[in-house]
């Protein structure tokens, strides 16, 4: 399979993806445990989750901004799309962003009455669980194929009504699926990171563990939902249960989910955590394979959505120079914070020789 | 409130907004670097204290700039679609390059923020100067991007189709030199300056402490010479704009008349129905000068160029006037702490000098006001075209209906965050030491 400087740019920007569902996702569904938190050792929870998320989230939020740059310089015309149909559920998600973020650092820096740190983590928790969820409804869209014939559908002429274009592509019974599959998801690979957070402490990583548990079989149920939902729309649904790379993929993902839920049920969280991450992954690429040559369902292709040669050219020359400077800092960065990092309290509040 | 409007409101609000912590982000790592060198250097504990107060500043508004940040991004697709199917080839470049800086210095604040015990002091600080750098590198490339809607280069158009992209091309436009440089000394003076002020007015109040005095003179160090060296890039910007955006230039001089040795307006109101300005003060041949360094140059008016073409004449003039006035002030401030700082050779011939303890505290808030109205001048100027001269904002706009309800969501969002970030920032400072 010979590949073209489109697909290659597509390829990258699916990585960068993966990144941002492995290390940003698991930080949306640290929020997540946050809310949920409960039982004795709820406030141990909450701060497990706050240590673990605290030096990192910045440097994984990043990796959205290299998905949307990417997708804005190499297929122009699909961001325009993404843009212009999801624009309600993207601005959603974009103030899920914004108070997810901002709460966090509010809660971690405020000097004010514990009341008012509480709230700074409600509105943490809450925008957590809000952000992967709307992120899915807008993949639901989008591989569903309503987000292009909602673009079609705009210039052809039909006058649709605001709700034909702007609403319904997203709120689909299938889209909320995927949304809802999306929380389950990250939530379970948050919950599985955070057993490795918690050694030493087997009363918290049992917490974790059981929540992971319960996490994974709502993901599985979820999969199983939407797959259900999409398979006999013709689309590039029904591409996962049909003969192919994407099935492959698929029943792999499968293989990794229940292989993620032995290795729980076993407390062997180092491969617990391989397996969620590789579940997540292939779900990901399962997606993405089935999908596969197109960028806007059912019609635009990769190669037709793209930029000028010139400009993947030199897009892909700056990727892999800022590849070489980012890849070693990002590894120094979890080598610091994530090698044994229980134990040690990375809350920037209590600095050391604080006055 | 039509579409169009409520989409330039939203872009120009979520602007405004972001800047503020985006120049923050530029500027307020040189201080705690310095600080923490110094440090190093001394041993003296005061300037570890500095260091330490000024990074929870930083992370808190670094927070805040990473996500509104992203609001941007999004919103280029979000408000402007046509824009980007038509400029993202061309002007991505500098937008991935951004990326770049701007994931660097996530990485080493993640570092510097959170690494005080668990790195040596060699690799804390060098993770400080890697945040000071990408923080300028990202400003100055998205400076850049800005820069292109200005002067758009790189491309070339063929019955309406973009054809020979050279993205390099794009970002090496006219204007990219004088704006970033502009750009970059206002965010290094504005937070010397605003910071500087805040001690100054801590003084003021008869809190005489070390900190405070220490904390002045890092602050002054960084955004005195910015101020004093800002008027020159502004000098060099209005040369651009004078050769590549004649129209601008005439609406921020409230220009009408094609002329030789045109006048300079300062301040006055421009009565566009009657194409005259009212009430200016009126510098014999100063804007031949100034623009073109010669004071016979003609100068085109607002008159040579079609009314539908023009931006809104009195908000970019009085945007400029505020931009000038305001960094005038703000060198002539600086020249004089700088002059007392070397002839005391101490910093406490500044901190002890009442008179410009106040001149620093009322300069305080005037480099962001500058930055606000400088951003206002750039953009509005280059209206109705949102890449000068090829695209107008109209049609890059969204064909979404009831962009109002957006608008009106983030405005308020924002509004909220303001307020708490103030809050938050005002319990950093009131816990300053020694109080």
């Amino acid at each position: 399979m010979s590949l073209t400087l489109a697909e290659v740019a597509a390829w990258v920007i699916v990585v960068a993806l993966n990144a941002y569902v492995l290390f940003g996702g698991a930080d949306f569904g640290g929020g997540v445990w946050d809310l949920l938190a409960s039982g004795p050792r709820r406030h141990r929870q909450q701060e497990l989750v706050a240590n673990a998320i605290g030096p990192i989230w910045e440097a994984n939020h990043v990796w959205l901004i290299v998905v949307v740059v990417m997708l804005f310089v190499c297929f122009p015309p699909a961001f325009a799309a993404f843009g212009t149909v999801l624009h309600i559920p993207l601005s959603l998600m974009l103030i899920g962003i914004v108070l997810r973020g901002s709460a966090f650092v509010f809660r971690s820096y405020s000097y004010g009455p514990r009341t008012e740190q509480r709230r700074w983590g409600q509105i943490f928790a809450v925008s957590s669980l809000i952000t992967p969820a709307v992120l899915g409804m807008c993949v639901g869209a989008v591989v569903s194929g309503n987000v292009g014939r909602a673009m079609s559908a705009l210039t052809d002429g039909t006058s649709p009504s605001f709700s034909a274009i702007y609403v319904r592509p997203w709120l689909s019974p299938f889209a909320i699926a995927v949304g809802g599959m999306s929380v389950a998801l990250l939530s379970f690979l948050a919950a599985t990171y955070l057993t490795i957070e918690a050694e030493g402490e087997s009363d918290l990583q049992d917490d974790f563990r059981n929540r992971a548990l319960g996490a994974a079989v709502a993901a599985m149920a979820l999969a199983i939902v939407a797959l259900a939902l999409g398979a006999g729309s013709g689309g590039v649904m029904t591409r996962l249960i049909q003969p192919g790379w994407a099935t492959l993929v698929l029943a792999g993902s499968g293989i990794a989910a229940l292989t993620s839920a032995a290795a729980l049920l076993q407390r062997r969280f180092q491969l617990a955590r391989l397996a969620a991450a590789g579940w997540v992954t292939l779900v990901l690429w399962g997606w993405i394979l089935a999908q596969f040559p197109l960028i806007v369902p059912p019609n635009l292709t990769i190669d037709a959505a793209a930029a000028p040669n010139r400009t993947l050219q030199e897009t892909m020359a700056v990727l892999v120079g800022g590849a070489i400077v980012l890849i070693p800092s990002l590894g120094y960065l979890l080598r610091v914070f994530k090698a044994r990092s229980s134990t040690a309290d990375t809350n920037p509040a209590k600095f050391s020789g604080e006055s | 409130m039509p579409d169009l409007l409520a989409a330039r409101s939203q872009m120009a609000m979520s602007l405004g907004f972001h800047i503020i912590f985006a120049v923050v982000g530029i500027g307020l790592p040189a201080l705690m670097v310095i600080a923490e060198w110094r440090w190093i250097r001394t041993g003296e504990a005061v300037y570890l204290e500095l260091a330490k107060r000024w990074s929870k500043g930083a992370a808190i508004l670094f927070a805040v700039g990473a996500v509104s940040g992203t609001v941007l991004s999004f919103e280029l697709g979000l408000l402007w679609p046509n824009f980007m199917r038509f400029a993202g080839p061309i002007i991505g470049m500098p937008f991935s390059l951004e990326g770049f800086a701007f994931f660097t210095e996530a990485i080493f604040l993640g570092l510097y923020l959170y690494g005080w015990d668990r790195v040596s002091r060699g690799a804390h600080l060098f993770a400080g100067i890697v945040v000071a750098l990408s923080g300028v590198l990202s400003g100055i490339f998205v400076v850049i991007a800005n820069a292109w809607m200005n002067t758009p280069a790189g491309f070339r158009l063929v019955d309406g189709n973009v054809v020979d992209v050279r993205p390099f091309a794009a970002m090496a436009n006219a204007a990219a030199f004088s704006q970033t440089l502009h750009m970059t000394l206002a965010a290094y003076a504005a937070t010397g300056l605003t910071v500087a002020g805040i001690h100054a007015f801590s003084i003021l109040r008869g809190n005489r402490s070390p900190f405070q005095r220490l904390a002045l003179g890092v602050a002054l160090s960084v955004g005195a010479p910015a101020a004093i060296l800002q008027p020159l890039s502004g000098d060099l910007s209005a040369r651009m704009v004078a050769e590549n955006q004649p129209v601008k230039l005439a609406a921020l001089e409230s220009h009408f008349e094609t002329q030789r040795g045109a006048p300079l307006h300062i301040g006055g109101w421009p009565d566009v129905d009657a194409r005259e300005t009212r009430w200016a003060i009126k510098i014999p041949r100063g804007l031949s000068l100034l623009a073109f360094h010669d004071p016979n140059a003609e100068v085109k008016g607002l008159e040579a160029f079609p009314p539908d073409e023009w931006p809104n004449v009195a908000i970019v003039h009085i945007a400029f006037q505020i931009m000038v006035a305001l960094g005038t002030i703000m060198a002539l401030v600086s020249v004089w702490a700088l002059w007392h700082w070397w002839r005391g050779k101490s910093i406490d011939a500044v901190a002890d000098h009442r008179q410009l303890l106040r001149a620093l505290a009322l300069a305080a808030p005037m480099g962001f006001v500058a930055i606000e109205a400088g951003w206002t001048l750039t953009e509005v100027g280059r209206q109705p075209w949102i890449v000068y001269g090829v695209l107008r904002t109209a049609e890059a706009v969204t064909p979404m209906p009831g962009l109002v309800v957006p608008f009106v969501l983030f405005t308020l969002l924002y509004a909220l965050l303001g307020v708490i970030v103030v809050y938050l920032l005002r319990q950093q400072i009131v816990r300053a030491p020694s109080e």
